[in-house]
């Protein structure tokens, strides 16, 4: 290997190293421990899909994923169709000078935690919380109901966060989009909604993708919002896995799940990666 | 400064920051419960001693003996744990045992003191130090105070919608058995199926399940008018601003949890840890642990420095009663630990 190539590698080490330590390690363990099994305060160290058979051959387990699917969907698709409107308001409707003004607006209130932002929305949520109250002012409730404990609500949650999020990586994709390509399907006599349909949306969509996916993988794994809004009415999988490990330690089924959770993320990524091209964002 | 010096100084900040903590002799390193966290507890401590008390909190015995998996010997001197855990802790060789001079144990009420589970082959090797009860906890202005009295009412129609789970297996599974009469020797797998039954029930009838914050949130909100598993631990604090907010033993016993405090086999400053386990176990380290602010619960030494509101809040008077009417903690072998959590999980996913 010539001295180039030689300081080539030595460049890239320390990214080799940071994803050594960070990622293939841990994976490897965790990988390793859901192989294994627990036996009353004993680990078993021998091989074995135990693990794996117990969580298929448990309805509730598979509910679980179900249900962290199914939130994590809609969770995608509202924050989506919210967050797409925001950016591009922000990006071709706010003047130039003004839209870093926006954009730091309509973030600051994610600069304060998320585990108080997420009881917050409890308490605005609950019985006697604004929303109730006020449908009742309003003679829409004939008496007060909670909106709160409920997948409706962790869903509200998620979408509150995720938006804002959404709106970021849209944002940073639409004005990247020459104007010059919407001035040109003008100038071919498009209306403003056939070039916004087959000129801005399509540009856009990579920005679209990177977003929705990053809300996926964020939304899945989440288990503060789904344990504070959603009032254990229905468990999603971080929750399960969090009860194998609190009281019984039960790491290699934790594990098992965890993984699981992990292909799911992977497939998912594999079915969108035509769309998912981070240079475009 | 040069490049290298400058590097150097943050990889030795990185380093120190994640090294495993070390035993100094002016340092105290404690894995325990919120309610120890409290400045009221700790600082009257650390300026007697002129030392500093570095606080782990952690949940759920399994977090703690992750932790403790990943620690090195000398990492931790005390150790706070669920009192029906002492057990297994100490045959996994973690606590060390204690001198029995100069402990207040004559003074631990009568009941609470379980022998059994804190002395293993003649040693005492922890002592049970805050205790209260898993039973129903309730809005005094929602309901009627007399319903409360009878566990069946969680799973009865009467208060459908208007009840909050406390999400922890064991006291809910134990509450549910001893509402059904199936406590008193234990619980075995036969019972499993009407405790099943019963907790299906309980959680159709429910608006919530959720955790020690999440349930006393809900009860302040109005969200709900009961905490199946409440007890004083989740309403004494919000007393002080609602005073409807009550909670009652029913008549057929509630459960009764302890937590135990203990000195590490390993500890690396095993004297300074002995001191602080004297200092919370004595009459004015028990009042402030009682009434620390994450939450309130009885103190195990009957000569706790209390006021006469705070013991009035914590049912003081009524402890011996309460006590003879109620059952510690019935733990589970591992079998039927994971039973226990399959019919839990069911339960939550219904």
């Amino acid at each position: 290997m010539n001295r180039r190539g030689l300081a080539g590698w030595f460049l890239l080490a320390p990214a080799f190293l940071w994803l050594a330590a960070f990622f293939v390690v841990p994976f490897a363990v965790m990988a390793l421990y859901s192989v294994w099994r627990r036996e009353g305060t004993q680990l078993v160290r021998e091989a074995s899909l135990a693990n794996y058979e117990a969580f298929l051959s448990k309805s509730y387990f598979l509910d679980a994923l179900f249900n962290s699917l199914e939130i994590t969907a809609v969770t995608v698709v509202l924050s989506v169709l919210f967050a797409y409107p925001l950016a591009y308001i922000l990006a071709f409707l706010v003047p130039r000078r003004w839209q870093r003004l926006g954009l730091v607006l309509a973030i600051l209130p994610f600069w304060t935690s998320y585990l108080v932002r997420s009881y917050s929305w409890l308490l605005v949520l609950s019985e006697n919380g604004v929303i109730s109250q006020t449908l009742v002012t309003l003679g829409l409730l004939s008496e007060t109901m909670s909106f709160a404990n409920s997948n409706g609500a962790t869903i509200l949650g998620f979408v509150h966060f995720f938006t804002m999020l959404l709106a970021l990586t849209i944002y940073a994709n639409l004005v990247q989009i020459s104007p010059n390509y919407r001035r040109a399907a003008e100038d071919l006599g498009a209306s403003r909604l056939q070039s916004f349909i087959h000129v801005v949306l399509p540009l856009s969509l990579p920005g679209v993708m990177i977003g929705a996916f990053i809300t996926f993988v964020l939304a899945i794994g989440d288990y503060i919002t789904p344990q504070i809004l959603g009032g254990n009415r229905e468990l999603v999988m971080p929750q399960a896995i969090l009860l194998q490990v609190q009281r019984r330690a039960d790491f290699p089924m934790a594990s098992a799940m965890s993984l699981v959770l992990m292909l799911v993320v992977s497939a998912v990524f594999l079915a969108s990666a035509r769309w998912l091209k981070m240079d475009r964002v | 400064m040069t490049f290298w010096t400058r590097t150097f100084g943050i990889a030795a900040v990185f380093l120190a920051g994640i090294a495993p903590l070390h035993a100094a002799d002016d340092e105290l390193n404690a894995l325990v419960w919120c309610d120890h966290s409290d400045p009221a507890l700790l600082d009257p401590f650390e300026e007697e001693h002129g030392v500093t008390v570095n606080i782990k909190e952690y949940e759920g015995t399994g977090a703690a003996l992750a932790l403790l998996e990943q620690s090195q010997p000398g990492d931790w001197d005390v150790f706070v744990v669920d009192g029906v855990d002492v057990p297994r802790i100490v045959e996994a060789g973690y606590l060390a045992p204690l001198d029995r001079e100069g402990l207040p144990l004559d003074d631990i009420f009568p009941g609470i003191r379980d022998s059994e589970i804190h002395e293993i082959g003649g040693e005492l090797y922890a002592v049970p130090e805050k205790f209260g009860y898993n039973t129903i906890s309730y809005n005094d202005a929602k309901v009627n105070a007399g319903d409360m009295r009878d566990i069946a009412v969680l799973w009865s129609d009467a208060y459908s919608g208007r009840i909050a789970i406390y999400d922890y297996y064991i006291p809910l599974i134990n509450l549910v058995a001893i509402g059904l009469g199936l406590r008193e020797d234990g619980i075995t797998a036969d019972e499993l199926p009407a405790i099943r039954e019963h907790l299906l029930k309980m959680k159709e009838r429910s608006a919530m399940v959720g955790d020690v914050v999440s349930v006393q949130t809900a009860l302040a909100t109005g969200d709900v008018d009961i905490i199946a598993g409440g007890g004083e631990w989740a309403t004494a604090v919000l007393m002080a601003e609602d005073p409807n907010m009550e909670w009652v033993n029913p008549d057929q016993g509630g459960v009764r949890w302890s937590q135990s405090i203990g000195v590490f086999s390993d500890a690396g400053n095993p004297e300074l840890a002995r001191k602080f386990v004297e200092y919370v176990l004595g009459p004015e380290g028990q009042a402030r642990l009682a009434t620390s602010s994450c939450y309130w619960a009885m103190p195990s030494n009957s000569k706790a420095a209390l006021t006469d509101e705070e013991k009035t809040v914590l049912r003081w008077d009524e402890q011996e009663t309460f006590i003879a009417n109620s059952w510690p903690y019935f733990i589970p072998d591992p079998e039927l630990d994971a039973m226990f959590l399959d019919i839990w999980t069911e339960m939550l996913q219904h």
